[in-house]
């Protein structure tokens, strides 16, 4: 039989593939300008209103914005604590290097719940109120080590030549780093602060367990799914996937540049 | 600091520099002198020390014991950015995020000195690389690289400059091209240069002296046709070129020839060539001033023969031929002999005898490795 299995076959199934990965992005999207009255389930007209008119529903605004605040805390301590300690691990000998690798390892593979329940225990224990602090606290803890790693993979591919080259061309240690070394590993520390965001956006669990009355976007949208969600959250939820997709696209078209200049 | 900056180059002093890494000792007490303007080249086998010592000197690692002088001032204590010292590093370290100017200027913004572009432009004309000035190190070819890391070290005017293996990466052809360019620079600056190699063609093509170095120490240090001429230890005779070495007892000794008994053969040199003339003492020859006969040569007194012995290997290498002859009882030894009639001169399988000039030969302070006295 001559007829190629091969040539539907794959074609087909990538198609089914991105069909079932983009379908619920698509809705989402589609419903944002949906003419909703209180829940947001069935199409009842286009409007733009949802888009101009965000903050109709305060708690979803309220929740965004302190999603964002917990992000941004929590990228910039776990950004600059990760990548110091990635150059540390990477390029320095010391005691209980391999017990630092390894602790920083664990929040990867600890389930979320575990991790969570863990804190809120601690925090209890610390007699903390529970709220933004302990937020942003919780949350720089689990994406530090994804900053670590990150930015470790970076550190491991920078010459250390490169640094010796600047000392011996009169750079004393601080201007070594800010002109050598941190210009070099930046891709790296960007790559690490972008996820390290994205994974403090959208976390719930461990933020469930230690957020206390502090609502934040995820928490919103859990909470709000019992009753219908409001088109301002498919708004939000847009929103942020299409900065997302912007940011990516912009990195790609600049390298592509970069690339076609450098092939000059 | 800038002040410090010398015009001229200036002689570098190492005393009893010792260096231990946990576990072995990289550089054992190291003493070297290099007179300001030379071209002085480090030569010995990867893991000798050479390149430890030239980072010593960089100030990227501290001496155990010793002191490092720089035109006679101490900067044993001194860091890397405080030397009036700059290093073309084996790979050349040029900065990947910066352009080629900005890789040659960058030293000078960091002691900010006045019109650093314009002083850059001015080194990467000297490797005429100034077309390329803008472009990334990584957009250039090897050789560009390394005239661009050339560059970025002389523009500093250093009072020394090191070098690293600095033509390592480069294939035959450019490497030596890239030597005549590195000692026509050399001299035009007139700076000091100190030049790690384990390439000894290298080093005696390029360097006013050269130091043999081998497990941490010094072998021998001189001018390159001195050093090749009359090897005062068997590392540097057998790593500076190639050398047949016999071992025998000293028969004979007075104040103009030493004579060793080797095998029943009686070995002459002269004796201002013979560090040792005492017991157990290796000769040498080297392989070109060695020749082979077809029938025995009349024996006379300014030449040293050994034979008759087999042909076994012939190796064309062009300009000549290299014979390894197998003597019975006595071993291999090398002949080079140029191509200037037919080639070869002899089959494979001939016999013929080995004859040198007694005053070719050579005495040696030590003996081979596995030939020491076992007392």
């Amino acid at each position: 039989m001559k007829f190629s299995l091969g040539k539907y076959l794959l074609p087909t199934y990538v198609t089914l593939t991105f069909l079932f990965l983009a379908i619920p992005i698509g809705y989402t999207f589609v419903f944002s300008f949906n003419d909703s009255i209180k829940s947001n389930i069935i199409w009842r007209g286009f409007t733009l209103d949802n888009w101009l008119n965000v903050c109709g529903q305060q708690e979803v605004c309220d929740a965004f914005v302190n999603s964002i605040i917990v992000a941004v805390s929590a990228t910039l301590v776990s950004t600059v604590l990760g990548t110091m300690i990635a150059i540390a691990l990477v390029r320095y000998r010391f005691k209980f290097r391999n017990a630092t690798n390894l602790i920083l390892f664990l929040p990867l593979a600890t389930p979320e719940v575990v991790m969570g329940a863990g804190l809120a225990a601690q925090f209890l224990d610390f007699g903390w109120q529970k709220g933004l602090g302990t937020v942003i606290i919780a949350h720089t803890m689990f994406t530090l080590s994804f900053v670590v790693v990150t930015v470790k993979a970076r550190v491991a591919t920078l010459d250390p030549a490169l640094e010796e080259a600047g000392r011996d061309l009169y750079a004393n240690p601080v201007q070594v780093f800010w002109r050598i070394t941190f210009p070099l590993l930046l891709p790296g520390i960007l790559a690490a602060a972008m996820l390290a965001f994205a994974l403090s956006f959208d976390d719930f669990i461990i933020t469930q367990f230690n957020s206390g009355a502090l609502d934040t976007f995820p928490k919103f949208v859990y909470t709000a799914a019992a009753r219908g969600i409001p088109a301002e959250a498919n708004v939000i939820g847009s929103f942020v996937f299409i900065v997302a997709i912007a940011i990516v696209m912009a990195v790609q078209i600049r390298s592509s540049i970069k690339q076609r200049r450098l092939a000059k | 600091m800038a002040t410090d900056f010398a015009a001229q180059g200036a002689d570098l002093e190492l005393v009893g520099i010792r260096k231990e890494f946990p576990g072995f000792v990289a550089v054992e007490n190291l003493d070297l002198k290099i007179p300001a303007g030379e071209f002085f080249a480090l030569l010995g086998p990867s893991g000798c020390g050479k390149t430890t010592t030239l980072r010593m000197i960089a100030g990227l690692e501290s001496p155990t014991q010793g002191q490092i002088l720089i035109g006679g001032k101490d900067v044993t204590d001194q860091k890397p950015h405080q030397r009036t010292v700059n290093t073309v590093f084996q790979n050349y370290a040029l900065f990947p995020h910066m352009s080629v100017l900005e890789n040659v200027a960058f030293g000078l913004r960091q002691r900010k000195v006045s019109d650093p572009v314009a002083k850059a432009q001015a080194a990467l004309d000297m490797v005429e690389l100034n077309h390329l000035a803008q472009r990334r190190p990584q957009q250039l070819s090897g050789g560009q690289q390394q005239r661009v890391a050339l560059a970025r070290a002389l523009v500093n005017r250093p009072a020394l400059l090191l070098l690293d293996e600095p033509l390592g990466a480069l294939d035959l052809k450019l490497r030596r091209q890239m030597q005549i360019e590195l000692k026509a620079i050399q001299i035009e600056v007139g700076l000091t240069f100190l030049h790690v190699t384990h390439d000894q063609e290298e080093a005696m093509d390029m360097a006013d002296t050269v130091a043999v170095m081998n497990q941490g120490r010094i072998e021998q240090m001189g001018a390159p046709e001195r050093l090749y001429d009359r090897p005062k230890t068997a590392f540097v005779a057998k790593f500076l070129g190639q050398s047949n070495i016999f071992v025998g007892e000293v028969a004979e000794a007075d104040d103009t020839k030493v004579s060793i008994s080797f095998k029943g053969h009686k070995l002459t040199a002269p004796a201002e060539r013979v560090e040792k003339s005492k017991g157990k003492v290796a000769f040498g020859v080297r392989p070109e001033k060695t020749m082979f006969h077809e029938s025995e040569p009349q024996a006379s007194s300014d030449l040293n023969i050994l034979g008759p012995g087999e042909i076994t290997d012939i190796r064309f290498t062009g300009v000549s031929n290299q014979y390894q002859i197998d003597i019975p009882e006595i071993g291999e030894v090398t002949v080079f002999a140029q191509n200037v009639g037919k080639s070869p001169v002899v089959e494979l399988g001939a016999q013929v005898w080995v004859s040198w000039r007694v005053e070719h030969g050579f005495g040696l302070a030590d003996l081979p490795t596995g030939e020491e006295d076992i007392d």
